[in-house]
């Protein structure tokens, strides 16, 4: 019983939440196999090779792989799907985008966002916002999962060196193009991964609130910054700081809410973090009922007290 | 040209979810019921491009309980033209609707289909794929705006990190983000006028599609609930138990 996995990467650097899928993958079975589909991404796939418990990586290296369009991966993990017994990806919007077009051309269903591993055809996912674990199991031949990473500790690197198969992709989709990316570079850990997090809700008032309150903060903690979807619709934050049900699953050693009031769906993004911090005026915002240590207060004055008290 | 926007009833927004007390899932009796939110902003949309007049019909779906109706009159409500029940009281998985919505755009032949990205009940984050791969077309996940020019669409999507913006040729399926639109507020004039709008009837058998569900839930059981901690005095205070006692700075 083999397992392929599909390795998140930007052509150059593995995404953590590869490793974290890969430790899904061992508590199905042994045979993993790593497919890293791109252009240019040999590094990646050197990467890859020397991560425990994988056994073979695909390198599938093609010019017309660069955007890694969700037409083109998914017909090329289908072709490689019928050895495998489960085909695994992150569930992170690179997963979440290709991963059911797989499914549906292997006309099998798909696990989303598995949180445990019960057995070979048996899994946990969260459903309603997190407010319910579903046990659900799988008859169809090859098991699709999409892993929420936050739910697996990383696989480590270092100790393996599987042997790199190149393969050949199949012909582009021509019909799709991808026409611009825009990335933002940030010197800060990437959010859905960060060992800490600093997260703004609609308290901050504004997007220049936003910046000048968190940011020593972040900086202070080493931190990612994140945001409530009451902060990024008022355009506090960049859309993809959105933390919760629909925006990103995080669990950081350290989760600091500030001026967050705590939604449920919020809290569907954040709940699982090892130790919550909120800050907030009011006493009785739901985020205090999740919340590890909590401050009342102004956060305008909290907070830049808090940075003074960690230098 | 026709655009396809299929709609989900779902648990409301603002309810929390129980679970039933026999773990076989989350009691909906005498439970709010509403429209999934993304497919919300999909009706929306669609309404904007034929307000733009770059779209002549909007047809909403839905598929499952007659209850859905419901859910069809409210997308009428807020601007599609007519509207499909897929009716069955089979439990739908992703996969079964996706093979329901391909029968039905064979039928319908619509230049572009709107899916909300995901639903707020199961959270799958599928069907729009799924269908995108069935009809052998391009897709357009997490969108956050579309333009239609000529027999294309051009659609920027919200990815980790920023964004990107794809060029679809039609036929083509797009799936919502939460900010590609605020969706409008049903008049009560437009909700007497859904009333008149056509709903056409339809079984999964009609349309050849074998809905049988492919998982089966074990349990359904709530999540470990997390205790509330401690209401510090002072910042000092916060600093000396994240140091001392959680040990995580």
């Amino acid at each position: 019983m083999s397992i392929l996995v599909i390795a998140e990467h930007d052509n150059r650097t593995l995404k953590g939440a590869t490793l974290n899928t890969i430790t899904a993958a061992a508590a199905i079975g042994a045979d993993i196999h790593v497919l890293v589909a791109g252009s240019g991404c040999s590094a990646v796939a050197e990467a890859v090779s020397s991560i425990n418990g994988v056994i073979r990586v695909l390198l599938a290296d093609a010019p017309h792989l660069d955007a890694l369009l969700a037409e083109d991966l998914a017909k090329l993990v289908t072709q490689l799907a019928g050895g495998y017994s489960h085909v695994l990806a992150p569930a992170t919007a690179f997963g979440k985008n290709f991963l059911p077009r797989v499914a549906a051309l292997l006309d099998v269903a798909q696990i989303s966002d598995v949180v445990a591993v019960e057995s070979a055809n048996t899994f946990v996912r969260p459903i309603y916002a997190g407010n319910a674990l579903a046990t659900v199991s799988s008859d169809d031949p090859v098991k699709v999962l999409s892993v929420r990473a936050t739910a697996f500790e990383g696989a480590v690197g270092g100790g393996g060196s599987a042997p790199i198969t190149p393969i050949t992709a199949p012909a582009g989709f021509a019909r799709t193009r991808c026409v611009s990316r825009e990335l933002a570079t940030s010197e800060r850990p990437e959010l859905a991964g960060a060992k800490v997090i600093v997260s703004g809700g609609r308290g901050l008032g504004s997007k220049e609130n936003y910046d000048a309150v968190l940011e020593p903060l972040a900086d202070a903690l080493g931190a990612a910054l994140g945001a409530s979807r009451a902060a990024v619709d008022a355009g506090f934050a960049p859309n993809d700081y959105q933390v919760g049900q629909t925006g990103k699953i995080v669990a950081p050693q350290l989760y600091v809410a500030v001026g967050i009031s705590g939604a449920i769906q919020h809290l569907a993004g954040m709940k699982d973090s090892k130790v919550i911090v909120a800050i907030n005026k009011d006493p009785e915002a739901p985020i205090f009922q999740v919340a590890d240590y909590g401050v009342v207060g102004d956060l305008f004055t909290l907070v830049p007290e808090l940075v003074s008290n960690l230098k | 040209m026709k655009v396809l926007v299929p709609v989900k009833r779902v648990i409301d927004y603002n309810v929390k979810a129980r679970v039933k007390a026999d773990g076989s899932g989350v009691d909906l009796d005498n439970v709010k019921m509403a429209m999934n939110p993304f497919d919300e902003i999909a009706v929306e949309e669609a309404v904007r491009l034929k307000e733009a007049g770059s779209v002549s019909e909007v047809v909403a779906v839905s598929c499952g309980v007659a209850a859905c109706q419901e859910t069809l009159r409210a997308a009428l409500a807020l601007g599609a033209d007519r509207a499909v029940l897929v009716n069955t009281d089979v439990e739908l998985q992703p996969l079964a609707v996706a093979k329901l919505l391909k029968a039905l755009c064979d039928r319908e032949l619509p230049s572009l289909v709107i899916c909300g990205k995901q639903a707020i009940d199961d959270d799958s984050n599928q069907t729009g794929q799924m269908l995108a791969a069935l009809l052998d077309c391009g897709q357009a996940t997490f969108a956050s705006k579309v333009k239609l020019e000529g027999g294309s669409a051009m659609v920027t999507r919200e990815v980790d990190g920023g964004l990107e913006t794809l060029s679809l040729e039609l036929p083509a399926v797009i799936t919502t983000d939460l900010r590609l639109n605020e969706p409008r507020y049903a008049t009560l004039p437009n909700i007497m006028k859904a009333k008149k709008k056509p709903i056409d009837t339809l079984t999964p058998a009609e349309l050849g599609v074998d809905v049988a569900p492919r998982l089966k839930t074990l349990k359904v059981v709530e999540p470990p609930t997390r205790q509330a901690g401690e209401i510090v005095p002072d910042i000092a205070t916060l600093v000396s138990r994240l140091k001392n006692q959680a040990k995580v700075i």
